[in-house]
């Protein structure tokens, strides 16, 4: 997952007022919520592997980033985006052993630095080294597949709030178009495979799925630029993770993000280029 | 702008290094397992000190597991609620000196078999002349496993038979026959139940029984009235069976107490196992759960408070499938191994090895997890473990078995196992809602483990090495001297499965010691006597067990491995009634008969 990197417009300067010291900018509201989700899961269930692993993944995430950032951009970089790589990685990685922590965290966060089209890095940088960890460590490492204690609150209260965040974003139809799609794909599998629909849509119902649908699948780094298309992908993604699912795949989700987002943005880079060169001939 | 491609190069090669470093790992492992391979006895002799044959049907034993039937409604998912119910216990039911076993069926109307050892080398099945067979009859469940204690201290082991139903005592008549004694004694009617053991947790002289439920005992799995009887989570549930606690009034009857003495849970129970871990002299309680948290129950004499958190053992929710204790680093302190489930690619909780920590006087007791650093920690979907030396090299060794659904090799239900795994309760818990297993295997045929210790907190695996080469899906696991060798012989119970007899050949020149205790004012089973063996300016404690691993009994002689040229210093045994006895130098290989001074 990566920093939702919304850019708020330069302010002139204005005297203190309520509204706007309560406000926040935009780019720590996901750290804030996922670092909520982080601490109240934790607390209400004890779900995370250990303090030291979680944080050897935030650590390594952000260190990673300085270093990198520092050295090719000559600046040091806001680490909100490493913070909630660093995170995601610390709940999603399930590992007895604490080097799968490291290695996500490093991989993911050089992934932006190294995996680059036209400046642009392709992959969202957590879906990235999760997604390599489980495919080529599957003996030491599996995503959190699991539901965190048997509560409907907790649930609605992360939906709620993880709708509302997204949605200041100007995210939400992204995760919406998903959830949607995830939906409607699951009785297609219930349909075609006679499992019960129930047994399709509880991935759905998990802690996994919540963190997926509300920041590795709106990362803007890595989704393509139009609403209308971030809809049209994301419901790609759906599918794909469908026809995964469909073979048994049991991390589909990473592996359908994986696969189609990158596509997606290389296919708009190229239209762009395109454009790009249709207007200079013309002009 | 040269500098800067430099950079760029270095770090690309870097990463690319980095992504790749997990499967050049796999590699360089898998090679160093490819030369795992099985050796004849000879090498394994030479090379680690013991080898294991598996001998059953020349020992006359042609037992083999079968599973029960249950509700319509599960047919669905049969093989995997289905899946347990193999159990091994270790008894001298008639008092001769040689160790028989008993081993229980799952399948409505098929027999337990009570093996009466023969003392050449073969058993015969007595079950049905001493009244121990005919005991999975419909409409009163099937049997999950079975201990033996002397309740009523006459001298002759007794039969706690627990079942995914009614649980049953037998009452030994002095090895010529048993007595169905459950009315009188005042068990409840049903308790779908995977653990008890006996244990004198007051310290009056007369063992109490433990029994942790499963599913909850409102649950006839043959007549659902609903499908709303799975757990609620995979990891958090608490809708399981509730724990017992039977206190021996002494008269034949039990007295439930365990929510007056603080023993009040429904997690899931698979195994338990007591032992005195604080030193007080009181036994506490360990009770590994399915689908959530270890509990540890801290006995005070008096009452148990549940410090599995406080003591770091109840923390980290896992599938708890076993408890086992060992002393392994021969520090006169007990490690505690609970098994858990392990799947490439899917689920990787990995076993827990809870290791003591170092503590001043008066501190409360904590554990580290040291599975991975002692090399104990991946082993399948796990199931029963023991320690024990079977190379009498002087350090406790571990066996596990594991497997969990041996159908079809081609087709895995994990995928589906997964999808369910991760719903929400309201989902999960319902039975109707898993998809079909279809014939699937789940961790099936899986190769089992020994690990041996090398004193100095490494663990290796040598299974394939020393002859143990099965894969059927292994439930219990029970150590016994059962030719009186002066070694460990390895019985496993299988789901499913035959009763498998791994007899142990070990070097002869490793020595051994051996002690069968028999209490007094301590209970006359001397279950919760611990006998602390001092040689070579070594240390070794172990004590008597009521039950241990997963639906399993070791025999209750303590068996003491001593490697080359042993000078015994002494012998301590510590009796549950607080006495300390000393025996001075012990003769190594030999049966010592320790009864309790008066």
């Amino acid at each position: 997952m990566s920093q939702p990197s919304v850019v708020a417009a330069p302010q002139p300067t204005q005297p203190l007022n309520w509204k706007r010291f309560f406000s926040l900018d935009n780019r720590y509201i996901a750290p804030m919520f996922i670092t909520c989700i982080l601490i109240a899961g934790h607390l209400s269930f004890g779900i995370l592997e250990s303090y030291k692993k979680t944080g050897i993944a935030i650590v390594a995430s952000i260190v990673t980033e300085l270093i990198l950032g520092r050295i090719f951009t000559g600046k040091w970089p806001n680490i909100a985006s490493a913070y909630i790589t660093g995170i995601s990685v610390g709940i999603l990685v399930r590992s007895p052993a604490f080097w799968p922590y490291l290695l996500c965290s490093v991989i993911s966060i050089m992934s932006k630095y190294v995996l680059r089209v036209k400046g642009r890095h392709i992959w969202n940088p957590s879906n990235f080294g999760i997604s390599v960890l489980l495919f080529l460590a599957p003996a030491a490492v599996a995503g959190l597949s699991i539901q965190w204690g048997n509560y409907l609150l907790p649930m609605i209260v992360v939906w709620i709030l993880g709708s509302i965040t997204i949605a200041r974003l100007h995210r939400f139809h992204i995760t919406g178009t998903y959830v949607a799609c995830f939906i409607a794909f699951a009785f297609l599998r219930s349909f075609l495979t006679g499992n019960p629909w129930q047994s399709e849509i509880a991935p759905l119902t998990g802690p996994m799925y919540q963190l997926f649908i509300f920041f590795m699948i709106t990362d803007p780094k890595t989704t393509v630029r139009t609403t209308r298309w971030q809809c049209i992908v994301v419901a790609i993604v759906a599918l794909v993770e469908t026809v995964l699912r469909l073979e048994q795949v049991v991390y589909a989700p990473f592996y359908a993000l994986f696969i189609v987002g990158p596509v997606a943005l290389l296919i708009e880079m190229w239209l762009d280029s395109r454009k790009t060169v249709a207007v200079r001939v013309a002009t | 702008m040269k500098r800067g491609l430099t950079a760029r190069i270095v770090l690309a090669l870097v990463f690319a290094g980095l992504v790749f470093s997990p499967l050049i790992a796999r590699r360089i492992t898998a090679h160093r397992d490819g030369a795992k391979t099985q050796l004849d006895l000879q090498t394994a002799l030479a090379r680690h000190g013991f080898y294991l044959q598996e001998v059953s049907h020349a020992a006359g034993v042609n037992f083999v597991h079968q599973a029960p039937t249950l509700d319509s409604r599960l047919d669905h998912i049969m093989p995997q609620v289905a899946s347990m119910g193999a159990s091994v216990s270790i008894v001298d039911f008639d008092h001769d000196g040689w160790p028989d076993i008993y081993v229980t069926t799952s399948k409505e109307g098929a027999k337990n078999a009570l093996y009466r050892n023969m003392h050449d080398g073969t058993f015969k099945d007595v079950a049905e002349e001493m009244g121990v067979a005919d005991v999975n009859l419909a409409g009163t469940g099937v049997s999950t496993g079975a201990v033996w204690g002397d309740y009523d201290n006459d001298g002759y082991e007794d039969l706690l038979l627990i079942k995914w139903g009614k649980p049953e005592l037998f009452h030994n008549n002095a090895g010529h026959g048993f007595t169905r004694v459950t009315e009188q004694a005042g068990l409840p009617p049903w308790i779908n139940a995977n653990t008890a053991l006996w244990f004198d947790y007051d310290g009056d002289g007369l063992l109490d029984l433990f029994i942790g439920g499963y599913y909850s005992e409102d649950v006839d799995l043959w007549h659902l009235s609903s499908t709303k009887m799975m757990p609620d989570s995979f990891e958090y549930a608490k809708n399981g069976g509730r724990k017992y606690l039977f206190h021996n009034l002494g008269n034949g009857k039990f007295e439930e107490v365990s929510e007056k003495v603080g023993i009040n849970s429904r997690r899931w129970a698979l195994a338990s196992v007591a032992a005195d871990l604080h030193g007080t002299g009181h036994p506490d309680l360990f009770v590994a759960n399915d689908y959530g948290v270890s509990e540890l129950y801290v006995n005070d004499g008096k009452r148990f408070h549940e410090a599995g958190e406080q003591a770091g053992v109840g923390f980290a929710p896992k599938s708890g499938m076993n408890a086992s204790f060992g002393d392994i680093l021969n520090q006169g302190r007990y490690s505690v191994y609970v098994s858990n489930i392990s799947e490439e690619g899917v689920l990787i909780q990995g076993n827990n090895l809870w290791v003591p920590k170092e503590r001043a006087s008066g501190d409360t007791l904590q554990y580290e997890n040291l599975a991975r650093d002692f090399g104990v920690e991946i082993g399948g979907w796990s199931f029963g473990a023991q320690f024990g030396d079977l190379n009498n090299d002087g350090t406790l060794d571990l066996y596990l078995t594991n497997g969990y659904v041996s159908l079809d090799r081609d087709k895995s239900y994990w995928y589906d196992f997964s999808k369910i795994a991760g719903g929400h309760s309201a989902i999960i818990n319902d039975a109707k809602n898993w998809p079909a297993m279809e014939g699937r295997s789940l961790s099936g045929y899986q190769t089992k483990h020994v690990w041996l210790n090398d004193g100095s907190g490494k663990f290796v695996d040598v299974a394939q090495a020393v002859g143990v080469t099965d894969t059927y899906d292994g439930r219990a696991v029970a150590f016994a001297d059962l030719w009186n060798r002066g070694v460990l012989d390895v019985i496993v119970a299988n789901e499913r499965g035959p009763l498998l007899i791994y007899k142990n050949t070990v070097t002869p020149e490793n020595k051994w010691i051996e002690f069968e205790l028999e209490g007094t004012k301590s209970n006359r089973s001397a279950i919760g006597a611990q006998v602390t063996v001092f040689w070579n300016g070594e240390q070794q404690s172990q004590e008597v067990s009521g039950g241990s691993g997963f639906a399993a009994q070791s025999q209750r002689r303590l068996h003491f491995g001593l490697g080359k040229f042993p000078k015994i210093e002494k012998a301590v045994v510590r009796w549950p009634s607080g006495k300390i006895q000393t025996i001075d130098a012990p003769a190594p290989n030999e049966i010592h008969v320790v009864k309790e001074p008066a």
